[in-house]
């Protein structure tokens, strides 16, 4: 097994992990939480990447990954905010009662 | 321009205004009414005098006195119609006469309608009847003319049917509307034609009104038919006057028109709207009887006048005073009698403007004014005070109870009869037959007037004789009739059957115009034609030799034999013996039965007219009626089907093919919607589910893809 291949499988194993805590949590800041781990699985994909590719000299995969971490936290900002005002206004962070955009 | 003229315009606008304002406040105001319409009059009589006393200052200056002011009113194409008004003597002795006698009518109406309820209608009407007839007098354009002669005929119509709850008023007000709109028609036709030919409708223009020489000398020229054109247009303008005043054939509305109240009846029936059309020929005579040798030109000698429609005129006006005065003969309504009569003395005064020109015409067309309107407020009077009676059979005796009524009336009837030298109808009428006499065309004219002459001197005494002399009939036939009841029923408010004085509001006017009546006949003796001279801008000396000069004598001295005759052999006939009873026949009656009946159903005029014009009308109207409903009925019909089938064609269309099909479509789409609608379960965490799910789809196709 060569590292790109253990690399991959990790990120594979944090991705599913992300995933089934997203699906499965009642909790919206747990569904978040599930949001974040996918998207450090894909970061490290990248790295991975990057660092057994055919060219890692040239730091395309850390300008890359930088960029997404900036953008992860921008958006955990969002999110968590989106979260606050959903609370504030259903008096709730659970997932299954907030269903008006049923057709 | 003097100030006068300038703003004559205000003499019919004031009682057009009070009119207006009468309309629109509430039917109690009695007072208002008639503070508005007499009010109006009055100050429409002060402007006439001083119209009147401007004409009077500028008299004897060079020619006629005219003055004419205007207004732009309508543009139509590069053209302006100009309406406007003009001042000149024949303008300003209609204006006095006009407001004059309207003002005594108004003031006399205050008592005559104060029991009726429609009180302040009738001031209103009245006003405007004022308001139409001092436009008509002032008019300087034949299509303003029109108009106010128009509004006249209008409030004609509205007085006429005043009681309108009575059918034959109602009638009557339809008959007179349609028969004077026959003569409106013609007058209509001839204004268009003047119009065609002359451009202008402007009467006086400075030389650019249709009734001046130079407008006319253009338009009609001697060579071809202008002079023929000239007549035509003459002699349909004549028949408009002709509607209007009552002149045979088309006299039947004014008869009728006495089931107005009588105050209408002197007002409009006797002394100013019938006159109109004697106005009327009056104010277009250079149309009626044009100066030929003028409107040829200096180059043109005119060998032989043609016609013009002065003959015409005459010959008209000679059978309606004969014709007229033989009916009034028979009648026994007191107001039928003085109708029949107006007939006449309107026959008389188109006889005059056709032998002697405007001065003799108008001349007794003011006089006849002022005695006529007096006979009729006398009559209305004698009808109010015997309760609404008209029948002068039921009538007689009046003397005793009425004397101020009966004076008034004397002194009307009297210049009505022409008695010789002291009453106005003498002088005036003597002027026609005098004119008549000269008329080099024929003498026929002149023997009828004097036969007209010699009748309405006889059917005048034959109705004093029985209204004022003799016993009261109607009393002696009603106590007999009563004379057991009588001690039940006591005699009611207003003194039993006897008749009774009118009150100071009526009596006053007779009086006032009981003295005009007999004043005005001075300013138009031979010896001192002064109102001739007036109407024509020459000054006038006075000259006694003038009455024994040219036959003048002789003539005054016939006429005067023919009055006596006639009052003779009425009094003779009717006044030495009285008739007893109502029931008792005519004297007339005894003597000549066929004759009689004749006389009294008026030459079967109305029935001939009924067998004729009327029947082919009924007639025509039948076949319109019939066209109407079923050709035309029939085709408006078939084009309502066709469009119903269309419709209901286009309905089933739309609701079976159309719609059907689209309803399918949409209902279809509808249900699709709410099936997907279902998949849309607004859960974050389903739609993340499905993500997943075909997220690892996806990598499984792909690997496995890749594989095979």
């Amino acid at each position: 097994m060569t590292p790109l291949q253990g690399c991959l499988l990790v990120s594979a194993l944090l991705f599913a992990i992300g995933l089934a805590g997203a699906v499965t949590r009642r909790n919206a800041i747990l569904a978040l939480v599930g949001i974040e781990l996918m998207l450090n699985a894909a970061n490290l994909n990248f790295i991975a990447f990057w660092r057994y590719g055919p060219n890692p000299e040239a730091l395309s995969g850390m300008m890359v990954v930088i960029f997404s971490i900036a953008i992860a936290a921008a958006e955990a900002a969002v999110g968590l905010a989106l979260i606050i005002a959903i609370y504030r206004h259903y008096k709730t962070a659970n997932l299954d009662e907030m269903k008006n955009l049923k057709g | 321009m003097t100030w006068i003229a300038q703003n004559l315009w205000l003499i019919p606008v004031l009682p057009l205004v009070a009119s207006g304002v009468i309309a629109i406040n509430k039917q109690p105001q009695r007072k208002l009414a008639v503070a508005l319409s007499i009010g109006s009059m009055v100050l429409a009589f002060l402007l006439s005098l001083c119209a009147f006393s401007a004409t009077l200052i500028h008299h004897g200056e060079s020619g006629v006195f005219r003055e004419v002011a205007g207004f732009n009113w309508l543009q139509f194409g590069g053209q302006w119609l100009q309406l406007g008004w003009v001042l000149d003597p024949l303008t300003a002795i209609m204006l006095v006469m006009v407001s004059f006698v309207s003002l005594l009518i108004f003031i006399f109406s205050v008592g005559y309608m104060a029991h009726d309820e429609n009180f302040t209608r009738f001031f209103c009407f009245l006003s405007l009847f004022a308001a139409a007839m001092l436009g008509v007098v002032i008019a300087n354009n034949l299509l303003l003319f029109f108009v106010c002669w128009e509004i006249v005929g209008l409030t004609s119509y509205l007085l006429i049917g005043f009681w309108y709850h009575k059918p034959s008023a109602a009638a009557a007000a339809k008959k007179a509307f349609i028969t004077t709109r026959i003569g409106d028609l013609a007058l209509l036709l001839g204004m268009v034609w003047l119009y065609a030919k002359a451009g202008t409708l402007t009467f006086y223009d400075g030389g650019n009104g249709c009734l001046e020489i130079p407008t006319l000398a253009k338009a009609f020229p001697f060579e071809g038919f202008g002079f023929v054109a000239l007549t035509g247009i003459a002699l349909l303008i004549f028949v408009g006057a002709m509607g209007k005043s009552g002149q045979v054939p088309l006299h039947v509305w004014l008869p009728d028109a006495m089931e107005g109240p009588t105050p209408v009846s002197a007002l409009i029936h006797a002394a100013t709207m019938v006159a109109a059309g004697v106005f009327l020929v009056a104010r277009v005579y250079p149309l009626m009887k044009p100066d030929w040798s003028a409107l040829a030109g200096p180059h043109t000698i005119v060998s032989m006048p043609p016609l013009d429609a002065t003959v015409v005129i005459t010959w008209v006006g000679a059978i309606t005073a004969m014709f007229a005065a033989s009916i009034a003969v028979a009648q026994t309504d007191i107001k039928r009698i003085l109708a029949y009569s107006t007939v006449s003395q309107l026959g008389y005064m188109m006889l005059g403007l056709g032998v002697g020109g405007v001065a003799v015409g108008m001349f007794h067309l003011i006089t006849h004014a002022f005695f006529k309107a007096l006979l009729f407020l006398g009559s209305g009077s004698v009808i109010h005070g015997c309760h609404e009676e008209q029948d002068v059979r039921k009538m007689g005796g009046l003397k005793k109870f009425m004397p101020v009524t009966f004076a008034t009336y004397a002194i009307g009837m009297l210049a009505l009869a022409g008695f010789p030298l002291f009453f106005s109808g003498f002088w005036s009428k003597d002027e026609i037959l005098h004119s008549a006499h000269n008329w080099p065309v024929s003498q026929i004219p002149f023997y009828l007037g004097c036969a007209g002459a010699l009748l309405t001197a006889f059917y005048m005494t034959r109705q004093v004789a029985l209204v004022f002399f003799g016993q009261y009939r109607s009393r002696a036939c009603e106590s007999a009739d009563h004379a057991h009841s009588h001690v039940l029923n006591p005699p009611s408010h207003d003194g039993g059957y006897e008749p009774h004085e009118s009150p100071a509001v009526m009596t006053v006017p007779l009086v006032i115009l009981a003295v005009f009546a007999i004043l005005l006949g001075f300013v138009g003796t031979p010896a001192w034609p002064w109102f001739d001279g007036f109407l024509k801008g020459e000054p006038v000396q006075f000259n006694f030799s003038k009455l024994t000069e040219g036959g003048t004598l002789g003539l005054m001295l016939a006429s005067a034999g023919i009055v006596f005759t006639g009052l003779g052999l009425g009094w003779w006939l009717y006044g030495k013996r009285q008739r007893k009873t109502v029931e008792e026949p005519d004297v007339l009656q005894v003597a000549q039965p066929a004759i009689f009946r004749l006389l009294e159903n008026k030459y079967f005029v109305d029935e001939f007219y009924d067998a004729t014009v009327v029947r082919f009308n009924a007639w025509a109207a039948r076949i319109c009626n019939f066209l109407d409903r079923w050709i035309w009925g029939g085709v408006v019909l078939l084009v309502t089907w066709m469009t119903l089938g269309l419709s209901r064609l286009y309905r089933f269309t739309d609701e079976f093919v159309v719609d059907l099909g689209f309803d399918t479509g949409c209902e279809t789409l509808r249900e699709g919607g709410d099936e997907i609608s279902k998949w849309h379960t607004g859960r974050v965490q389903t739609y993340l589910r499905v993500i997943g799910v075909a997220l690892v789809v996806l990598v499984l196709f792909l690997v496995w893809g890749r594989k095979a």
